[in-house]
């Protein structure tokens, strides 16, 4: 007996140690990437508050000398920065509005509404989520532009366009935006969840699909619309691809394509590209401050739920 | 009694194709018309100057032909998948195991881990580009004098880690939810069997993890196969092609090139949706076939 309770304790003590090892390696881990993750966009905020001719000059943990000329550069001499927040503000939330309505409507449909062909709709949308996007990235364009055949295809007095001559607009960003797969999948998944006898409620008191939907099955699927929303205005936000072929005109640009092209057309004032980088991260990064779990869920829910 | 049962199928038939309709109009015209565009387009030459002229596979063997396609773009696009996936896999995986010890500041790490995913892709790699230039700050900490982004022996390398760095954060997040989905009976139900914490690891944490490492490789190879934006900001393919991608590839001959090849990047662009579908669908099967826990 007391020999086993003695052994017991020696394994209890070295357990504790190995514990500590343990944890001592996971937190070092930890404080390692947290190290590297906060490492950029520190330097950035570091040297965007530095002159101009200090881009690459030491110390680098400092701003030393300090100075808000790069910011003054951009919110007053070159105006053309703050068109591209307007821009990418508008067209964001332009997409996230019309994306999240849209998709809780054919998710709703989806999970409540029976009607014909509905298996082969939701079949081509599953199809569609796995398909790359590059494949239909120039036919888009062709879409959203002149289409086939420049000025259309003409029938006696009548034009018919082949495209929506929408290149250099915001429209042009924002059409083929408004359509999600996935966030149909994701509303689709969500309503068939839910309990249906509030609706059912509500279809007795005689308002009708449309009564219901718009109060009561929006409001209760607030939390579900906001995560969607999140999702959607951080991917328009930060979208890259689409706007470049999309848009043309400097005055047009998002704030991403144009930070891009000012790089290109004034390199050496790097600085005033890091504090309008800035710009571009801090909005983003104030909301997901603000709506964390919300974003933290819906990364989550991506994983755990389809694949 | 009949007639009013047909007719309520009838309105709901409608209602549903209206609150549809929105969503499906949009989604036809980009997702099903682009698609069946895309292939008519590969098997066409097209300059947006005239109407595509049908040349049936000439595009295909066109893009088989070419040099840049088979010496550069493809070998770039496997290296690239082979090097960033495992690397963003294992490393998001260690960190989301880190994560789920019971650590203070856990919350915290969360937060700060998930900084570099909400950076726009633009403008992280404007960053890189700064803090890598030759006189940048990682030359400056590491005193090296490497001209990382100019080199070709470097650049692709520099695009890699900073991808594996960004993405991490998200990966991270989807492994997390699924580490804790884990019921702690099974953990308990080991320890009692006198498992170690490496044998834990291997013979429970990872194959329950198993469907959920299906989706994140599934995620990462569909994402890497189609990497641009960074190698367009970054390198615009350089230098001497040493980061030219497919998705690159496919940009330049429709976009950029001086005589635009419409049709042959579309070909490509068919061609490399066969090669991540064929991708895909092996390595479902090895994830699969390795163990018989994943149910999915």
């Amino acid at each position: 007996m007391t020999v086993s309770s003695l052994s017991r304790s020696g394994v209890n003590q070295s357990a504790i140690l190995l514990d500590r090892i343990r944890k001592g390696i996971f937190y070092a881990i930890l404080i390692f990437w947290t190290v590297l993750s906060v490492a950029p966009l520190y330097f950035t905020l570091v040297f965007s508050l530095k002159p101009i001719a200090d881009a690459y000059t030491p110390p680098i943990w400092w701003p030393t000398p300090f100075t808000l000329a790069n910011y003054e550069t951009i919110l007053k001499t070159f105006d053309l920065f703050p068109r591209w927040v307007i821009n990418s503000v508008n067209i964001s939330i332009i997409v996230t509005l019309f994306r999240v309505l849209f998709c809780a409507m054919a998710g709703y449909a989806f999970a409540r509404i029976e009607f014909p062909l509905k298996k082969l709709l939701f079949n081509l949308l599953l199809i569609s989520m796995m398909m790359p996007g590059v494949v239909t990235l120039i036919p888009s364009f062709l879409i959203i532009g002149p289409g086939l055949i420049r000025g259309g295809i003409s029938l006696g007095s009548l034009t018919i366009p082949t495209g929506f001559n929408l290149i250099d607009t915001p429209w042009g960003v924002i059409l083929p935006g408004v359509a999600d797969a996935f966030g149909v999948f994701m509303m689709t998944q969500f309503y068939k969840s839910f309990p249906k006898e509030l609706e059912e409620a509500a279809m007795m008191d005689g308002s009708g699909r449309w009564g219901t939907f718009f109060r009561i099955v929006l409001p209760i699927s607030q939390t579900q619309l906001l995560t969607l929303a999140l999702l959607t205005f951080q991917g328009a936000w930060n979208n890259f691809m689409w706007p470049l072929l999309v848009l043309r005109s400097p005055e047009n640009f998002t704030l991403p394509i144009g930070l891009q092209w000012f790089r290109g057309e004034y390199y050496t004032l790097y600085s005033v590209v890091l504090a309008g980088s800035l710009f571009n991260t801090l909005p983003i990064l104030i909301i997901f401050f603000v709506f964390q779990r919300y974003f933290i869920r819906s990364i989550a829910s991506t994983g755990s739920k389809e694949g | 009694m009949a007639v009013s049962i047909s007719r309520r199928k009838i309105s709901e038939a409608i209602n549903g194709y209206l609150f549809v309709s929105p969503w499906l109009i949009i989604f036809t015209i980009f997702s099903i018309v682009s698609l069946l565009y895309a292939v008519y387009l590969s098997f066409t030459s097209y300059n947006l100057l005239k109407p595509p002229q049908w040349w049936g596979l000439d595009g295909y063997r066109r893009v088989f032909d070419d040099d840049l396609f088979l010496t550069k773009a493809l070998p770039n696009t496997f290296k690239y998948v082979i090097i960033v996936v495992p690397l963003q896999t294992i490393l998001s995986l260690v960190l989301a195991f880190a994560m789920d010890q019971k650590l203070r500041f856990r919350r915290l790490f969360r937060t700060v881990f998930y900084l570099p995913s909400v950076t726009s892709s633009v403008v992280i790699s404007l960053i890189f580009i700064w803090i890598f230039a030759p006189q940048g700050i990682f030359n400056q900490i590491t005193r090296l004098s490497i001209n990382w982004l100019d080199d070709p022996r470097t650049a692709f390398y520099v695009i890699m880690g900073m991808n594996i760095f960004t993405t991490s954060g998200t990966l991270m997040l989807i492994f997390l939810a699924g580490l804790q989905d884990i019921s702690p009976s099974i953990y308990e139900a080991a320890q009692i069997d006198g498992a170690n914490a490496v044998q834990t690891f291997f013979y429970i944490t990872i194959p329950m993890l198993r469907p959920v490492i299906f989706f994140v490789v599934t995620v990462g190879v569909i994402g890497c196969f189609q990497v641009f934006d960074q190698i367009f900001v970054m390198t615009a393919g350089g230098p001497l092609d040493s980061t030219t991608t497919i998705t690159y590839l496919i940009y330049k001959w429709a976009f950029r090139d001086t005589t635009i090849k419409m049709g042959q990047a579309s070909a490509l662009a068919v061609v490399l949706t066969l090669i991540i579908l064929a991708v895909t669908v092996l390595q479902r099967r090895m994830i699969e076939g390795s163990g018989s826990m994943a149910e999915r």
